[in-house]
């Protein structure tokens, strides 16, 4: 196995400026239709980066870029250099299933397996042999629920199907599955879509908390939630990087036209 | 004559649809379209309906009354002499003889009596013939002038339809419940006759089946043993090999289909696996005989091992792969059921493909994958062909899968066979197996849908 992951050691000296994650000329085809045009992107450490613009600009597309999430996609094919912590993700060296445990996903729909609370988080840190004990796997869980703010809700019943909580609950029940992997890198795909305004204001404040510890990308649809949320926000239109640049920034004095455009909500 | 009424009464039902839906469009044309509540088509049907159903069932209901009202006559009408002191059973015998001569079926000059009887008898059966051919048109008339006086732009001929409709796919339903339960019924009677000459203890717990009695005085047979549990356990037998070899190869196979093959290998893959369940298993039947049980024998005596000739390993390995099918095609649907979503998730956390299919998917559809497993199970259970070929024939109480046992189907298919006799345990023998084949079947159903029914849909 390739020394893939990164030990604390040499990660400390790295220079603060280095962005935790890179995209480079990045191109995708599915089939011969072109998704994404040349983007470059940075994605900054501890910080909450957005991927704005309408749908079907390519922003999902470039997420499920950073860990590799594209290959379960037969016709999809991917050109330029991502990395994370300055090492291509798309080297052939690289083990997948390393890479996806490092940088985690959260998606639109909230998708527990049909598996107890408890399984649901646990199912992760077993298959990567994190617990060697019981009593470690429950701390593993108890922590991970803590950390995406369900626990107080839900440890009563922590062996009751994941399937049986809320929306809100559910997409927080994700979290915490990604959460327990310990990733550093966790990106999330409109994770309120499927929300009501309350569960997603649980959801926004725990992205807030999370940024502490993980580097975090979210695409989404409202430029509120965006604005609330992010540090830095980017801009995609037509398979293009249109803008990218602190959030206050690209809200209040965009530098390109249609960024303005969406922004103030003229289309999209 | 009953062919032609029917043809008349469908001939009187098209005439009723096109009375009912020309006066139903006069008015559609010339009123108010608001005012018209159904469209023609629709008092068309309902005028069909209410000519055709009724007279319908009025004729089935005949047909099955008229005979028994007839012989009832006719027995009534015969001379006291003969039936004075007859037993039912000697009554049947005049009114099967007198249905012969009526029917023209004559071997030797009848007794007068009975040559008279069956002249009754004819004569009876074309007069209620022709009153029920009458009685019919008389309905369909009838209905007809009721229909169409009820046709009107506010008659609400769309819900009578609806209604009609109802009737008609309730009464298919209970067609098929009232079959199931016929089956039911002449299988526990003849069973209860079998338990009257043997007690169900011997039946259900008895280690000996020899059922294979003389029916006549000179033939030569066994002393007759009805202990069915060797029948039982060799039936389990073939089917716990048939099960070991289908489940992992239909499971994987499925596995690899909905996973790993690309669209093309699929294309052809999963057609081929399908075409297994095609073949009559005749066909697997004679492949066991002639190709698979030889071609084991050899293998077991390089070894050293005597393997008998219509061993189970031979009939449960064939019907295994029979079998295979069903198990592959219900976990593909189960597999293709799961949500992309759920194999995201996980890929997602960094799990392989294999620890996604192992931990995720086959648990979530492990429903459609048991229910699968359970309708093979009873397959293999009910399979008769394969086993008649290549199973034994005698009963032997082993678990060795090289010896030759045999199952409950094969009992079934020797005992009604040849020369049977319903007064005799042999025969009757037949219908307490399948009575026994027929609940575990059942209760294998009833469990795999229970089991899909309870699971289903989970992961939404």
């Amino acid at each position: 196995m390739t020394q893939w992951t990164l030990d604390p050691e040499t990660r400390t000296t790295e220079p603060a400026s280095l962005p935790k994650m890179r995209g480079e000329n990045v191109n995708v085809f599915y089939g011969t239709k072109q998704a994404l045009f040349d983007v470059n992107l940075a994605v900054p450490e501890h910080q909450v980066t957005a991927l704005i613009g309408p749908s079907g600009c390519g922003k999902s597309t470039f997420l499920r870029c950073l860990n590799r999430m594209n290959d379960t996609i037969d016709i999809a094919r991917v050109e330029g250099e991502i990395t994370l912590d300055g090492r291509s993700i798309y080297d052939p060296k690289i083990d997948v299933v390393e890479l996806r445990a490092q940088v985690g996903m959260v998606f639109q729909k909230p998708n527990p397996f049909p598996k107890s609370i408890f399984e649901n988080v646990a199912y992760g840190p077993t298959i990567h042999g994190r617990a060697s004990a019981k009593a470690d796997l429950e701390q593993i869980v108890v922590d991970s629920l803590r950390k995406a703010g369900l626990y107080e809700e839900v440890k009563e019943r922590l062996h009751e199907p994941g399937t049986g909580l809320s929306g809100g609950q559910q997409q927080r029940l994700c979290i915490a599955r990604a959460i327990a992997v310990a990733p550093e890198v966790i990106l999330m795909d409109e994770p309120c879509s499927a929300l009501d305004p309350i569960a997603t204001a649980k959801i926004e404040e725990l992205i807030d908390e999370l940024r502490e510890n993980f580097t975090i990308v979210i695409v989404t649809h409202s430029m509120q939630q965006a604005a609330r949320v992010s540090q830095r926000t980017a801009f995609f239109h037509l398979g293009v990087l249109v803008e990218e640049g602190p959030t206050s920034e690209i809200f209040t004095s965009p530098n390109d036209k249609r960024t303005q455009d969406y922004v103030t909500g003229r289309f999209g | 004559m009953t062919g032609y009424l029917f043809l008349t009464i469908i001939l009187f039902s098209l005439a009723a649809f096109y009375v009912g839906r020309s006066a139903a469009t006069r008015f559609a044309v010339a009123g108010d379209r608001l005012a018209v509540h159904s469209r023609p088509i629709y008092h068309g049907a309902f005028a069909a309906i209410w000519v055709g159903l009724p007279a319908l069932v009025l004729v089935l209901v005949w047909l099955l009354f008229q005979d028994g009202v007839v012989r009832t006559l006719v027995v009534q009408s015969l001379p006291p002499s003969l039936t004075e002191g007859a037993s039912s059973s000697q009554i049947s015998l005049f009114v099967s003889e007198i249905r012969n001569v009526a029917a023209g079926r004559i071997f030797a000059e009848p007794r007068p009596e009975i040559a008279a009887a069956a002249e009754r008898y004819a004569s009876w059966t074309v007069l209620a013939n022709w009153a029920m051919v009458v009685v019919a048109l008389c309905m369909m008339a009838l209905a007809l002038f009721l229909a169409r006086v009820r046709i009107s732009p506010r008659y609400r001929a769309r819900q009578s339809f609806e209604r009609a409709l109802d009737i008609i796919m309730i009464s298919s339903a209970a067609l098929a419940i009232l079959v199931t339960f016929g089956i039911i019924v002449s299988l526990t009677y003849e069973a209860i006759q079998f338990f009257r000459l043997v007690p169900p203890t011997e039946f259900f717990f008895g280690l000996n089946w020899e059922p294979q009695i003389a029916i006549r005085a000179d033939q030569v047979a066994g002393t007759g043993a009805f202990g069915a549990v060797p029948v039982f356990t060799g039936t389990l037998l073939i089917a716990a090999i048939a099960l070991i070899v289908a489940i992992p190869v239909g499971l994987l196979s499925a596995i690899y289909l909905v996973e790993f093959a690309n669209r093309r290998v699929r294309g052809i893959v999963k057609p081929i696996l399908e075409i297994l369940a095609g073949v009559p298993t005749v066909v697997y039947g004679f492949f066991a005989v002639l190709t698979v049980a030889p071609a084991v024998r050899q293998t077991g005596s390089l070894f050293g091992i005597a393997i008998s000739p219509n061993s189970a390993l031979v009939a449960g390995g064939v019907m295994g792969i029979m079998i295979i099918p069903f198990i592959s095609s219900l976990a593909d649907d189960a597999l293709k059921a799961v949500p992309q979503s759920m194999r995201d998730g996980s890929l997602a956390l960094g799990a392989t493909p294999a620890e996604t299919i192992t931990k995720v998917l086959v648990p979530a559809a492990l429903p459609g994958i048991m229910g699968g497993i359970l309708l093979a199970a009873s397959r293999a259970i009910g399979e008769t062909m394969i086993v008649v070929m290549a199973a034994g024939l005698t009963a032997n109480l082993t678990a060795n899968p090289l010896e030759g046992v045999t199952t409950v189907t094969v009992q079934i298919v020797t005992l009604l066979i040849g020369d049977t006799a319903f007064d005799n345990p042999k025969t009757l023998s037949a219908f307490a197996l399948g009575l026994v084949l027929f609940v575990v079947t059942l209760c294998l159903n009833v469990a795999a849908l229970k089991i899909v029914q309870r699971y289903r849909e989970k992961y939404e």
